[in-house]
């Protein structure tokens, strides 16, 4: 995609306060050359859904460590889905264990999910990778 | 994604934000949906919110909305970031403060990136504004970048602008400057509860008063000097963006009555030809320019002091536009 900037929507969904990781990434992405926006704290997935739909961006973060993940990442899925968004993907990042990332990945819920430790380089290289794969 | 400007008219949200997306990307012949949906334009009433980095725009915006929503009118926000000029990466964070409307379908929230452009909002904003005004939005509220004294370019899409100043910003030295000072449509003085607001009250209201009849732009309207007290007091605040509601629609009314909408609208047309002009014109040339090496080697010429910029230029406006004469000639 020629010309086109990666847009991005960081998102936390329910009772989870923990967004210092979230805001680390939301920086490191301004710094990679992304338009970041930032839901803020205590969002739900509806209010996630309409603002990736009215901000069209390519991709969706969602960060998570209140263990809602199961029903945070199809619930999110479904509402992109149902709002022709289907295009817009969803990944995922915070406190996941690592059985349950590969689940919501295999089920189609995420596209991928980045566990605790990874460094922010690898997402960088990941969404460009994935981006610079996509046309139109 | 097809036919944009159809879907667009159709009031599809995806279509309407893909193409303003489109707009900013500067994707080939996105120019063809602005063709379809022009005709439909001009219902709208766009408001502009400019003022410094941390005054508040944000903030008054979402009580805005929930005041127009109380009345049951639907509005269109397209709030406008910095691009980083280093990365090209912006952290677009207006709308965190307008989250509350998130689920409500009357209300369509746009982040746009400056990308580049100097005059406080981005180049999409125009159209942006034609976007929103297709979708049948009542209201449309642009909230500028945190602008300095002269980022103005507001008031070219802007039917009524509202600049909101806080307190602890300078001596009265400042009000009488020009630029931002001269725009206002409507003064906010925001977080009056804190030292120095009476002060810069004072200083604004006599600012306002020596300049009645704003250079012949709003011939009689009185610029109002609004107080807005702390969000902290939510009754308050809602009270004080209330009468700013008002305001605005007073404003919008004198407009009106007074025959000069067609004057604003004039300036944004104006604008939007100079930059359809730009697009058509420049860009192009820039960017063979730039393929071709040419520009390379002009910015070599001139920074070794070989060639002044303005032979260069004369010399690519030669080879471009055939009808021009040379600058010596003229």
């Amino acid at each position: 995609m020629k010309n086109r900037n990666v847009r991005i929507l960081l998102a936390k969904t329910g009772l989870d306060s923990h967004d210092r990781g979230v805001r680390l990434l939301a920086r490191t992405l301004r710094d990679s050359g992304m338009e970041v926006i930032y839901t803020g704290l205590y969002r739900t997935e509806e209010e996630v859904a309409q603002t990736a739909v009215q901000e069209d961006v390519d991709i969706v973060g969602l960060s998570m460590h209140t263990g809602a993940h199961n029903r945070a990442f199809p619930r999110l899925r479904e509402l992109l889905d149902s709002q022709n968004a289907g295009d817009i993907l969803v990944i995922g990042g915070g406190v996941i264990p690592e059985k349950d990332r590969q689940e919501l990945v295999d089920a189609g819920a995420a596209t991928a999910i980045f566990g605790p430790g990874t460094s922010t380089s690898k997402i960088v290289e990941w969404i460009n990778k994935v981006m610079a794969a996509r046309k139109e | 994604m097809k036919e944009l400007g159809k879907r667009v008219l159709a009031g599809d949200i995806r279509a309407a934000s893909r193409l303003i997306r489109n707009l900013e990307d500067q994707i080939p012949n996105t120019h063809v949906a602005i063709q379809e949906i022009f005709a439909n334009t001009g219902n709208s009433h766009v408001i502009g919110i400019t003022g410094a980095p941390g005054a508040g725009k944000s903030t008054l915006t979402d009580e805005l909305i929930a005041a127009y929503r109380s009345q049951e009118k639907t509005v269109g926000v397209l709030a406008v970031d910095p691009t980083s000029p280093f990365t090209g990466g912006a952290l677009l964070g207006d709308r965190i403060r307008m989250l509350r409307h998130a689920e409500d379908k009357g209300v369509f929230v746009r982040s746009l990136a400056t990308r580049g452009a100097m005059g406080g909002i981005s180049k999409a904003v125009g159209e942006g504004i034609h976007v929103m005004d297709v979708l049948g939005k009542d209201k449309i509220i642009v909230e500028t970048v945190g602008v300095g004294q002269q980022e103005v370019e507001i008031i070219n899409h802007a039917h009524t602008v509202i600049v909101v100043l806080v307190p602890g910003m300078g001596d009265e030295i400042q009000a009488l400057k020009a630029g931002l000072m001269e725009i206002a449509d409507i003064f906010i003085i925001n977080k009056a509860d804190r030292d120095g607001a009476g002060k810069l009250y004072k200083e604004t209201m006599n600012m306002v008063q020596m300049s009645r009849d704003k250079y012949g732009i709003t011939k009689g309207w009185q610029t109002p000097v609004l107080l807005v007290e702390s969000v902290l007091e939510p009754h308050k605040f809602a009270e004080s963006v209330t009468k700013l509601r008002d305001k605005i629609d007073e404003h919008y009314q004198f407009l009106v009555d007074h025959d000069l909408i067609a004057d604003r609208l004039r300036r944004k047309t104006t604008a939007e030809i100079n930059e359809a002009l730009w697009g058509a014109i420049l860009a192009p040339i820039l960017e063979e320019l730039e393929n071709s090496g040419e520009m390379a080697t002009m910015i070599g010429k001139s920074s070794n002091k070989e060639v002044d910029p303005y032979t260069l230029a004369d010399e690519v406006a030669q080879k471009y536009l055939k009808e021009r004469p040379r600058a010596s000639e003229a």
